[in-house]
């Protein structure tokens, strides 16, 4: 037990998580206590994080079974910022919708804490304990809203399909350890390179390489990656749409970490075998994801076929096996994240009580109702298609320069036709807001503080699109 | 020289806001033009920032003598296309001059980018503001119109991305000067050329993929069209200058052949087309798929005459089709806006809504007929230079290229010349055009300001002809040499 410093923002958000729990439990239900309560808590362990960032050199402790590096407390901050942006846009929705308030809070904590444990973790025990801690919260949070049959009907497949997605990565990780005799993923990287004093037989590799199958079925599952995506749509249909915003940025983030820390960290010597195995699944996600959203008429659907497209991009960097293109797919995580966030902050502000935007044809004319919403969500819907100058375009340059560089043409190649079949979705939605003539004609209230974060969140977008460079050597000092 | 991005902001002062920078635009890129060292190829008033140093991507900017005529072209239109929406956008007007300004900025963008990366972010940006302006100011089947346009365009370019990056996985430059002299085989060079003509084949737009321009055109707003036909179709013949040609010399020479046969076929075939067309803006439409075939046949045809070993032929080619989308840019403009002129007043485009038109605007006639004959290409006007000279390229290479070229001097005066017969001349067709009103003086400014470009050019080509010499010799040089 050494070293505890380098876990204090996690240590913090478990503790705060837990007096936040309690101090629920004595406070009128309809005050903001708690919600401010966990701003706080969220924002005290985003300047813990921050300043960690500044340390340069990789500090390992708890007997290697935790790491922090500049990988990690970049991932972390940004994992912060985007569940404090997460919590800040969901506030006046659950509210509204007789959630039970505190606990929907306190789960959100919850999983944010599981999420830093996995981006540190670099033994196996911890890392699944960081996803368990994740996937209970959110499995949790997409039931919340217990009288509505449809989040129910999400949270059962959602659950079943993610134990059982666990259950595979247990599995995978018990072979990987029979192989190896270790959990610890950098002793596991050392053995396997033959680099260690007990170099591996033909045989114990041959052990790891199934295990490594088991591991990237589980890893899919829990990106939602093409053929394993099959919970995604439900899931995102069915649960409140707050969840669903949360469901779909910062896990994202998270699941992207512990791909790396899995795949680079531990099985770099296999990535013969798993970089064939994610150039499929990148390509299958990238036409599956766009084919299929063209056909959605429900926008969280649309969102959530288009997250698999964006998972199938995001993968196309870790094919290229070069540092480069693991730090474009950290760029590319990052920004996909935050893009969405603004989609569904948007979603979130023109719901009103007793009627969601649900359908695209709910967006109707929300040009001519609320311009500011409706300009934060074109930013974001051409982010998403990766036309410049926002953003996403940037994301998608650099992933592609990863698979061309990596030798992989074909898939950069389907990767840009796909996007365009993409941009047509992403263009309806603009198309629906600017030229199509509103059906409801009720005003939407948006409280000033989302109304703030929602405009820091589009200059982020465009922002970041002029200059992506701080983000880009971020990802770049992360992996050198 | 910096790229000059304007964006015109505000409330009901938009218009003079808009008026002033579009003016400042203009006159700020007029020392581009006295300025410029015409003895030179290289390129002028650069600038050089390291923007995303992480991507290696460089704020490259500068101007040679196929550019920069470009750019004063964009510069002008603006100030045009902001006297023609004066009165006559009522719907949120700010945003829509908003858009212009950003979209003229973007334009110019484009022009002068030396980077790849930074040119392609330029090219793809201008497709936002024109989706949104024909999305939202466009005609009742804008929306199909629009959507078509952004996803036809947008396929074509991303094709290009994919060549630029595996360029500069090639040759680790993003530089446009690094990448001519990047060595690359044959087989390389065929896929990139593809990719770069996937790009700007749709953009110019050469038959076959040009159907998104009638619709995107006939649906746009009046600047809208003439912003469309002056300027965005401009950057596709410019992109085969800049990129295509230098970057792939031998497998534009491989490709000649068919390059200039499909260059034809746009010329003869969109011809019959455009007579067709009882639509105003649809035959203007067809009627620039078409002059844009002289752009790609000028280009091409040099080819040939670099088999020939004939230099000075080549030169006239390539010049005479840089002068040919001057040209165009002016002449197309004008008759677009001679188009909303006559729909602001009866809301109709149908040339069978009209008749007689002469009688009651006398003064619009005689801007509609000069516009009309530049476009037929009457010598005298800038429309006849560019045409006799890639005419009289193709006659040094082919024969029958150039009989079949020439032939739509004939088609060209048909369409156009029997537009103006049947709306212009004849008796007053009904009682809403014996009720319109002549131009008035906004309307006279802005179309007197092109016509004096057009003859100008007709009459004294040199005007840009002398500032291209340098740049066009170089290219010359470049594409005739052989890469291995």
């Amino acid at each position: 037990m050494d070293n505890l410093q380098i876990a204090t923002p996690e240590i913090f958000l478990l503790a705060a998580t837990c007096a936040v729990l309690v101090v629920g439990l004595f406070v009128n239900a309809k005050s903001n206590t708690v919600y401010w309560l966990s701003q706080l808590s969220l924002l005290v362990a985003l300047l813990m994080s921050f300043t960690q960032s500044g340390g340069g050199d990789a500090v390992t402790g708890m007997s290697g079974a935790y790491t922090l590096d500049s990988f990690s407390s970049t991932l972390k901050t940004w994992l912060l910022v985007v569940s404090i942006g997460v919590l800040l846009y969901s506030r006046d929705y659950v509210g509204d919708r007789k959630i039970q308030r505190s606990e929907y809070f306190v789960l959100c904590l919850f999983a944010t804490s599981g999420m830093m444990i996995m981006v540190s973790a670099t033994h196996m025990l911890t890392m699944y304990l960081g996803l368990e801690l994740l996937a209970l919260s959110q499995y949790a949070l997409v039931a919340l809203h217990r009288d509505n049959s449809r989040a129910a009907e999400a949270a059962m497949k959602y659950f079943v399909l993610g134990a059982l997605a666990s259950g595979m990565l247990l599995y995978g990780m018990s072979m990987i350890y029979g192989a190896t005799g270790s959990l610890d993923l950098n002793v596991i990287g050392q053995i396997l390179a033959g680099t260690a004093s007990d170099s591996p037989s033909a045989e114990r590799t041959v052990g790891a390489r199934f295990g490594l199958t088991f591991v990237i079925v589980g890893l899919a599952f829990k990106l939602g990656a093409v053929p394993f995506h099959m919970w995604v749509p439900d899931v995102y249909e069915g649960a409140p749409t707050s969840v669903t915003m949360f469901i779909s940025t910062a896990p994202k983030i998270a699941a992207f970490a512990m791909l790396i820390r899995l795949l680079v960290g531990g099985l770099e010597t296999l990535n013969a075998d798993w970089q064939q195995m994610l150039a499929i699944m990148s390509a299958l996600s990238v036409v599956v994801g766009n084919l299929i959203a063209i056909a959605q008429t429900n926008i969280k659907r649309m969102l959530a076929y288009s997250t698999i497209s964006h998972v199938g991009f995001l993968l196309m960097g870790v094919v290229g096996v070069t540092n480069e293109g693991y730090s474009a797919s950290m760029f590319y995580a990052i920004t996909y994240a935050f893009t969405t966030l603004a989609a569904f902050g948007v979603l979130l502000a023109a719901s009103r009580e007793g009627h969601d935007v649900e359908v695209l044809d709910d967006l109707a004319g929300l040009g001519k109702r609320n311009a500011f919403l409706a300009s934060i969500m074109m930013l974001s819907m051409i982010s998403l298609a990766g036309v410049p100058p926002a953003v996403g375009f940037y994301a998608k340059l650099s992933v592609l320069q990863a698979a061309v560089g990596a030798g992989f043409a074909w898939l950069a190649i389907l990767g840009v036709i796909m996007s365009v079949v993409g941009a047509f979705y992403y263009l309806r939605v603009i198309k629906m807001m600017f030229f199509d003539e509103p059906t409801d004609s009720v005003e939407i209230k948006v409280a000033g503080d989302v109304t703030a974060g929602l405009a820091v969140n589009g200059l982020a977008v465009i922002g970041f699109g002029l200059a992506p460079g701080l983000i880009m050597s971020a990802s770049i000092a992360a992996f050198s | 020289m910096a790229g000059i991005l304007i964006i015109a902001t505000g409330n009901s002062s938009a218009r003079k806001f808009a008026m002033a920078a579009s003016i400042l635009t203009f006159l700020v890129s007029l020392p581009l033009y006295f300025g410029f060292d015409t003895s030179t190829a290289a390129m002028q008033f650069t600038e050089n920032v390291a923007w995303l140093p992480s991507f290696d991507v460089n704020y490259a900017i500068g101007v040679d003598g196929i550019s920069m005529p470009l750019i004063i072209l964009t510069t002008m239109i603006n100030v045009i296309v902001v006297i023609s929406a004066w009165e006559v956008i009522k719907d949120r007007p700010a945003v829509y001059l908003g858009a212009f300004s950003i979209m003229t900025g973007l334009m110019i963008g484009v022009f002068s980018s030396l980077d790849a990366i930074l040119f392609y972010v330029f090219f793809e940006a201008t497709l936002i503001p024109m989706f949104l302006i024909i999305g939202i100011w466009g005609g009742p089947k804008r929306v199909y119109a629009t959507v078509k346009f952004f996803l036809y365009t947008f396929l074509g370019s991303v094709m290009m991305l994919i060549a630029i990056i595996y360029m500069y996985v090639e040759g680790g430059s993003f530089s446009v000067l690094d990448l001519h002299a990047l060595a690359l085989n044959e087989q390389q060079q065929f896929w990139i050329f593809l990719a770069f003509l996937a790009a700007f084949a749709v953009k110019i737009p050469m038959w076959p993929v040009h159907t998104w321009l009638p619709d995107a055109h006939v649906e746009a707003p009046t600047a809208g069209s003439a912003v469309l036909a002056a300027i965005m179709l401009k950057m596709g013949g410019y992109g085969f200058l800049r990129f295509s040609l230098p970057i792939a010399p031998d497998a534009s020479a491989g490709m000649d052949t068919f390059m200039i046969v499909i260059s034809l076929i746009a010329v003869v075939y969109i011809g019959f087309v455009a007579l067709a067309q009882r639509d105003m803006k649809k035959l203007i439409a067809y009627s620039s798929i078409s002059h844009m075939g002289f752009v790609t046949l000028g280009i091409f045809v040099a080819f040939q005459l670099i088999a020939k070993d004939d230099m000075s032929g080549v030169a006239l080619g390539i010049e005479g089709a840089i002068i040919q989308m001057i040209s165009h840019g002016f002449i197309s403009a004008a008759m677009f806006l001679c188009v909303g002129v006559m729909y602001d007043r009866v809301h109709s485009r149908e040339i069978a809504d009209y008749g007689g038109v002469i009688n009651t605007m006398p003064i619009f006639a005689a801007f509609m007929v000069f516009f009309a004959m530049a476009n037929a290409g009457l010598p005298g006007t800038s429309g006849f230079v560019g045409e006799f000279m890639v005419i009289l390229a193709s006659f040094k290479a082919n024969f029958w290229i150039a009989f079949l070229a020439a032939s739509t001097l004939i088609l060209g005066a048909a369409y156009t010349l029997w537009m103006v017969k049947r709306v212009i001349m004849g008796p007053v067709g009904n009682d809403k055009v014996a009720a319109l009103t002549d131009i008035n003086t906004r309307e006279f400014w802005m179309l007197g300001l092109l016509a004096i470009f057009v003859l100008l050019i007709g009459v004294w080509p040199n005007v840009i002809g002398n500032v291209m010499h340098a740049s066009v010799d170089n290219l010359v040089q470049q594409i005739s040499t052989t890469k291995y």
